[in-house]
């Protein structure tokens, strides 16, 4: 009886004259989706459009209902034969530069690192479990907590990794990591790499374990030299996984605030694209110019997600 | 021969992987247990076993009040984005209509957008319903990034279940509501405790909003309540305490997330591998 009324279920789906039962099915559908599609529209689509807005006025924090219209002169502007905006901001440039440049490094480290556990984490061995337990704890740990708990290891007068570093004869004297401005991208991309290679790993241990284990099983009966195998079978098989969790990463690392807010605070040199626009938007109150700043920035990540589902060809109404 | 140096190396390997993994925080704890008088001696093992900086910690700060304020936050956010996160997965999951791809995709680009994207027009939201310096402000803004996932990976879940559960049910004249509740609810308790542990952990650790949106002493959470943490001067932070604090919000994450690490392991991957 059941199998027949889904039947009628799926036919109905498939003809363009949808039954009754399936009509009031996709009513209740919307009635359910309702509250949670109003809160999101509450919370990011309305938002959203409002910061846009904002960003062609010259709203001020301390009174946001006053405001005027001025176009696009938060993003470039002639005034007394100079060009002034965002677009001609050198500081807004740098902390682009910051970004990118944080995002292609830690990134990468991260896939290499996530790989090298995830390979580990997915051979058998005694002892497999409490690996991966450890590793999950850097992902456990809140970011700010990550964040001071390194700018106390980095410390640089008191700090265990310049003692450590200066017992094994790497350096001589002590360096100051979060201060010093060529030392201090390093140190964000260190912190980050820590905290986030967990779970790199784990999505690329979860591409690895839906792979077919008989490929693996025969080139291990050929004899085949394992690096070998892994780049000439595993690395081409789990390529889709490895994109999906590049991309995820990328896009989580173009919007970091947290760790560099809390490990440099406002220091030109690693201050990121969100880091300078919270800056605008609340150090200084300059709403509009802010806006405008956090707009780019939603721009840069909206045309690269939507690069990305075109060139992946990503489906998501799969079954 | 060669089979004992791969598995000498791979031990090696493991031993440098676990020592990465836990080593900071060991140092955390580490630092956090000896008097102010020696945490500027560097030691790699704990020589003493001194609380001084756990109550401390709570004496000059309203330590207490945060942690309150973020299971308050933490609480509500878990509670709301289930109970929207199950009837929005129940439509996504297990109707078919059309536009369902186009919303599923709307959600998934939602939880891409980077938060200070929202920031200006939230905070006239929050200063609208009056809620700044308010708890419930960040209530309301954590939806932006818990609802994605919690419909996303129940969605996933929904969609595993067997078919015939619900024909059954609808052959009984069961209503939809009935239908989630009676017939699903169950089923996905497995579901709906990663996904629940998931909201509590990102609502636990965010700080962006949580920063802006707050003012005073006793309306922070714990993050912002640590980031803030200062001493007499810019030099002379509180190491002690700010460790202390650290520890003290991190052990019960850590716990949770290593008792349900399988759980929590498979909601993480879910979104991501089967998108």
């Amino acid at each position: 009886m059941a199998s027949l009324q889904g039947a009628v279920l799926d036919k109905s789906i498939a003809t363009s004259e949808p039954s009754e039962l399936t009509r009031s099915r996709i009513a209740s559908a919307w009635l359910f989706l309702a509250p949670m599609l109003f809160l999101l529209f509450l919370v990011a689509g309305w938002p959203l459009v409002r910061t846009i807005w904002f960003g062609f006025t010259d709203a001020n924090l301390a009174d946001l209902s006053s405001w005027k219209f001025v176009g696009f002169d938060n993003y470039l502007d002639h005034e007394d034969g100079k060009w002034i905006g965002l677009l001609v901001d050198s500081e807004w440039w740098r902390a682009v530069w910051n970004t990118v440049r944080f995002t292609l490094i830690s990134v990468t480290l991260e896939t290499i690192f996530g790989m090298v556990i995830a390979l580990v984490l997915n051979a058998s061995f005694p002892g497999r479990g409490v690996v991966r337990t450890a590793v999950l704890i850097p992902w456990a740990v809140p970011t700010i907590v990550s964040a001071k708990m390194w700018s106390w290891m980095l410390n640089d007068q008191f700090g265990i990794i310049n003692d450590a570093l200066m017992k094994l004869g790497f350096i001589s004297h002590p360096l100051a990591w979060t201060a010093n401005p060529d030392l201090s991208m390093i140190a964000v991309i260190m912190v980050d790499v820590w905290k986030t290679t967990p779970f790199m790993a784990l999505l690329l241990l979860a591409g690895l374990q839906m792979l077919p284990s008989d490929c693996f099983e025969a080139a291990k009966v050929d004899g085949i030299n394992p690096v070998k195998v892994f780049f000439k079978v595993t690395l081409p098989l789990i390529r889709p996984a490895v994109m999906v969790a590049v991309i995820f990463r990328a896009l989580d690392s173009l919007r970091i605030f947290d760790l560099i807010y809390v490990l440099t605070s406002n220091s030109k040199d690693t201050m990121s694209m969100s880091v300078y626009a919270r800056q605008q938007l609340v150090d200084f109150q300059e709403v509009g110019y802010g806006s405008a700043a956090s707009t780019l920035l939603f721009m840069t990540v909206a045309v690269l997600i939507i690069v990305y589902m075109t060139v992946g060809r990503v489906r998501f109404d799969k079954e | 021969m060669r089979r004992l140096l791969g598995q000498v190396g791979l031990y090696l390997l493991v031993a440098v992987i676990i020592f990465y993994a836990v080593f900071p925080f060991y140092y955390a704890i580490v630092s956090s247990l000896k008097p102010a008088s020696q945490l500027f001696k560097l030691e790699y093992f704990p020589t003493s076993w001194a609380w001084d900086n756990y109550v401390s910690v709570f004496r000059e700060q309203p330590f207490a009040t945060n942690i309150f304020n973020s299971l308050v936050v933490s609480v509500s956010v878990v509670a709301l984005s289930l109970l929207l996160g199950v009837t929005a997965a129940y439509a996504l999951g297990r109707v078919q209509f059309r536009g369902r791809g186009v919303l599923l995709m709307m959600i998934l680009g939602v939880s891409m957008f980077p938060q200070v994207a929202v920031l200006s027009g939230m905070f006239e939201l929050v200063r609208a319903f009056g809620l700044y310096n308010n708890l419930f402000s960040l209530t309301l803004s954590y939806m932006i990034f818990t609802i994605p996932f919690t419909v996303w990976v129940l969605t996933t879940f929904m969609r595993g279940l067997p078919k015939e559960l619900e024909e059954a049910a609808v052959m009984d004249g069961a209503s939809p509501w009935t239908i989630i509740t009676r017939v699903f609810m169950p089923l996905l308790w497995p579901a709906l405790v990663t996904t629940g542990l998931l909201a509590f952990i990102a609502a636990w650790n965010e700080f962006l909003f949580a920063l802006t949106f707050t003012l005073t002493n006793t309306q922070r959470t714990v993050p912002v309540a640590i980031a803030l943490i200062t001493g007499a001067s810019q030099h002379e932070l509180p190491w002690g305490n700010i460790m202390a604090a650290s520890v003290i919000v991190t052990v019960p994450v850590v716990l949770l997330v290593l008792f349900f690490q399988r759980r929590i392991v498979s909601g993480l991957t879910a979104g991501a591998v089967k998108g």
